[in-house]
């Protein structure tokens, strides 16, 4: 292998906290600063990558059908039409539930290596079969996170079986921030759930209605002009990722009306 | 504490959430990370026979009453080992074999590196 490719598993344990939106959005945005980006989503019982991305009508093969060399690994691959730079490999089709193994992914992700600078691997959520495949398939992990209770114990339960393997960094993105909610501290705090996970913190998105616009558009927000804060912190984690020194969004400066600004004179510590 | 939570207090309210949801995850998460089903009982003997190992370069221990295991306590879990002691191993018979020295290794078992 020639290409020093980067292969980032993208989990969280907990459905519904915002991996495949991530995935889609950091595909574009690496894409967008000019690296060869594939996202495999290894979600395939229940695949919705190709829908944020706009892409569902175009996929006609799966990496199922490259390794039964049913057709060529060019011809699965799904290119975007607005950012070129970006493909979509879905890992399989949901009638063939249980037909992948660790090794199979395995074999993907190195063919997608020869291609490509990135390969982010939307995961599966829970801890099951899906989840080691697509763990089988990656070199470095970002976990994503909501700051509540729940989403907060299944990231644990990643990480524990993340640092059993030798996935290396594995890095932290805390989704969902209300910045209101923080300062109000009716929300856990970004310090809370890294002090509690103990990962180097990638970034922080904020929450955002512009979110479910643009994935009933099939446009991620990176994609998009649309200044929002969303996107702001999707940039902001690609550039981190990439190894740029700029700073993570801070929710403290988010928000800039008075009563944010009371909000957060309250929660000055005095003792 | 915070100026919010001063108040909170002065009010006599309730503390703010957050706190709340800090302290159930930290102690839901103490009890999480020890997977009791990771130790499999073919690791569990690996790891009695190993201890058993250390202790017998000093000590002579009566293997026939030796007991390791792990118990689960207020969300703590221990791991306890009862080795009852024949002799040092310069000889001299310092109890008698019936005569239990317990031995415990106490500790907080974490299957995270």
């Amino acid at each position: 292998m020639s290409k020093n490719t980067r292969t980032i598993l993208i989990c969280s344990g907990k459905g519904g906290v915002g991996k495949t939106t991530l995935t889609a959005n950091l595909g574009i945005a690496l894409a967008n600063s000019g690296a060869s980006t594939a996202v495999l989503d290894a979600d395939f019982g229940l695949r919705n990558l190709d829908l944020l991305l706009g892409l569902e009508n175009r996929i006609i093969y799966t990496a199922q059908d490259v390794l039964d060399k049913n057709c060529r690994l060019e011809q699965a691959l799904v290119r975007h039409k607005k950012e070129p730079n970006l493909a979509l490999l879905p890992a399989g089709d949901p009638r063939m539930l249980d037909w992948m193994k660790p090794e199979d992914m395995k074999k993907i992700s190195e063919l997608l290596s020869e291609k490509f600078d990135f390969v982010l691997v939307d995961c599966p959520a829970g801890v099951e079969d899906g989840f080691k495949n697509a763990l089988a398939a990656c070199k470095e992990a970002i976990v994503v996170t909501n700051p509540e209770l729940s989403a907060v114990r299944d990231a644990d339960r990643v990480i524990g079986i993340l640092n059993t393997s030798d996935i290396e960094p594995i890095q932290l993105v805390i989704n969902r921030v209300r910045p209101n909610m923080m300062a109000s501290q009716e929300m856990l705090s970004i310090e809370d759930v890294q002090g509690i996970l103990s990962l180097p913190l990638l970034g922080i998105v904020l929450e955002d209605e512009q979110v479910i616009i643009s994935t009933n558009r099939g446009e991620p927000l990176t994609l998009t002009d649309t200044l929002s804060p969303a996107k702001k912190c999707y940039l902001n984690v690609s550039e981190r990722l990439t190894g740029k020194d700029v700073q993570i969004i801070d929710p403290k400066n988010e928000g800039k009306s008075l009563k944010d600004k009371f909000m957060r004179l309250m929660q000055t510590k005095i003792f | 504490m915070t100026l919010r939570d001063l108040i909170n207090k002065l009010l006599g309210r309730e503390t703010a959430s957050a706190n709340t949801a800090r302290e159930r995850l930290q102690l839901v998460l103490a009890h999480d990370r020890v997977d009791m089903s990771s130790l499999t009982t073919d690791l569990l003997d690996k790891m009695r026979k190993e201890i058993l190992d250390v202790v017998a370069k000093y000590v002579e221990i009566d293997f026939e009453e030796v007991a390791v295991s792990l118990e689960t306590e207020d969300r703590m879990t221990a791991l306890v080992a009862n080795l009852p002691i024949k002799r040092t191993l310069s000889g001299d018979i310092k109890f008698k074999k019936n005569d239990k020295n317990d031995k415990n290794v106490k500790g907080e078992k974490d299957t995270r590196k």
